[in-house]
């Protein structure tokens, strides 16, 4: 597993019903691209996280899959309207098979 | 539009656009998480009579995007460290099975300390930057191994300190037994180094708000760092961009560190006097 690898989400605590609401991510993770070499000329193995999904209640807002072009602690924002009251959960899934989970409440209100 | 009010119009495009484009400071203000206000202009200190009458913080020498990064803790990537720096203070180490939290708390406890190095230590009969004092502790009172300068770990920390004193203004001393290491490095920025014979003063004191080939010129304060930088997607310490200017000198720099580093730090540390804690920053 990568060193350091921290998750972390910005998700409002309320919303009206029907409302979207904008989401932040952010997970810490080298993303270690599998181009590199090291200083004595090998080559660094690949180390990223190669999906991020995010579901509310259960049904699926947002699965994206990732490619080594992407850069160091990768930042996703994006909207999701909140029908109800419910949790949201983010997963990041790490090319070594760790598997990065956080979850939100929101409240209707 | 007729061709006359065009002709105009293009005129006045011609005399604002350089005008828009210029690399000088801009007037926003600097809120971080909509509710601490930084200063970020300041009259400059008596000590800086005839070089410079206000000192700027290198937040304004950012276009709009960057500057909001800094804004939201959520936005700015420094946080991470700061994160990571927390763990830290936590982490028992060392013969004395101590943390730096079993002596001194919480974190919010060092409000205030950041503001005030690169500061005089009586015992020590020396000049201490922020991280000198936290090896010394590291040493002596925990019995664990000092880190290196300007590493991961040591800028971790500092970036930790730095975020619990934003909003505090630096105000480092240059009186007292700190006068001649203050001397020594005010010598080192006004002195000319390498093949391009700059001195750090051609830059930051005589050409900030000026373009330096793409880039925009600060005056080079310190007030914010560490600072996380888009080009290299880490926190930087101030000796680490001190060498990188010492080498775009093409110059053989000094170590992060060395006795040098410490006086300039003093010395450029002290030019921000009365600038708030910025750090941990986010600059190109």
């Amino acid at each position: 597993m990568a060193d350091g690898v921290k998750p972390r989400v910005k998700v409002p605590k309320s919303a009206s019903a029907g409302e979207a609401i904008t989401l932040k991510t952010l997970i810490s993770h080298p993303m270690e691209s599998g181009q590199r070499k090291d200083s004595s000329g090998n080559a660094i193995p690949r180390s990223i996280i190669n999906r991020f999904t995010c579901e509310f209640n259960g049904e699926s807002v947002i699965d994206v899959t990732m490619e080594p072009a992407i850069s160091t602690n990768p930042y996703f924002e994006f909207e999701a309207t909140v029908p109800e009251a419910g949790e949201f959960k983010f997963t990041w899934y790490d090319d070594d098979g760790s598997v990065y989970e956080e979850t939100k409440a929101i409240a209707i209100g | 539009m007729n061709f006359r009010t065009m002709t105009a119009a293009a005129a006045m495009l011609a005399l604002t656009a350089p005008m828009l484009a210029a690399g000088g400071a801009d007037d926003d203000t600097l809120i971080i998480n909509e509710d601490l206000e930084i200063t970020t202009k300041a009259a400059a200190a008596p000590h800086l009579d005839g070089h410079l009458d206000e000192v700027i913080s290198g937040w304004h020498f950012r276009d709009d995007d960057t500057q909001a990064m800094e804004m939201d803790d959520f936005d700015n990537p420094g946080m991470i460290f700061v994160d990571q720096g927390i763990d830290q203070w936590n982490a028992v180490e060392g013969s004395e099975e101590k943390s730096c939290a079993s002596c001194h708390g919480e974190p919010e406890e060092m409000a205030g300390v950041k503001a005030v190095y690169p500061k005089w230590n009586e015992e020590a009969g020396e000049v201490r930057t922020l991280q000198m004092q936290m090896n010394a502790c590291r040493e002596e009172r925990m019995g664990a191994e000092p880190w290196k300068y300007d590493s991961a770990d040591a800028i971790n920390m500092e970036a930790l300190l730095a975020s619990v004193s934003r909003g505090m203004p630096v105000n480092v001393a240059i009186d007292g037994p700190a006068a001649e290491m203050w001397e020594k490095g005010k010598e080192m920025y006004y002195t000319r180094y390498g093949v391009l014979e700059l001195s750090c003063a051609n830059c930051h004191e005589q050409n900030y708000g000026n373009y330096i080939r793409a880039d925009h010129l600060s005056q080079g304060q310190i007030n914010a760092f560490p600072t996380y930088r888009l080009k290299n997607a880490k926190l930087n310490g101030s000796h680490d961009r001190f060498k990188g200017c010492i080498r775009d000198t093409r110059a053989e720099t000094f170590s992060p560190g060395s006795p040098e580093f410490v006086a300039l730090e003093l010395y450029v540390a002290s030019r921000g006097n009365g600038l708030d804690v910025e750090g941990p920053s986010v600059r190109n």
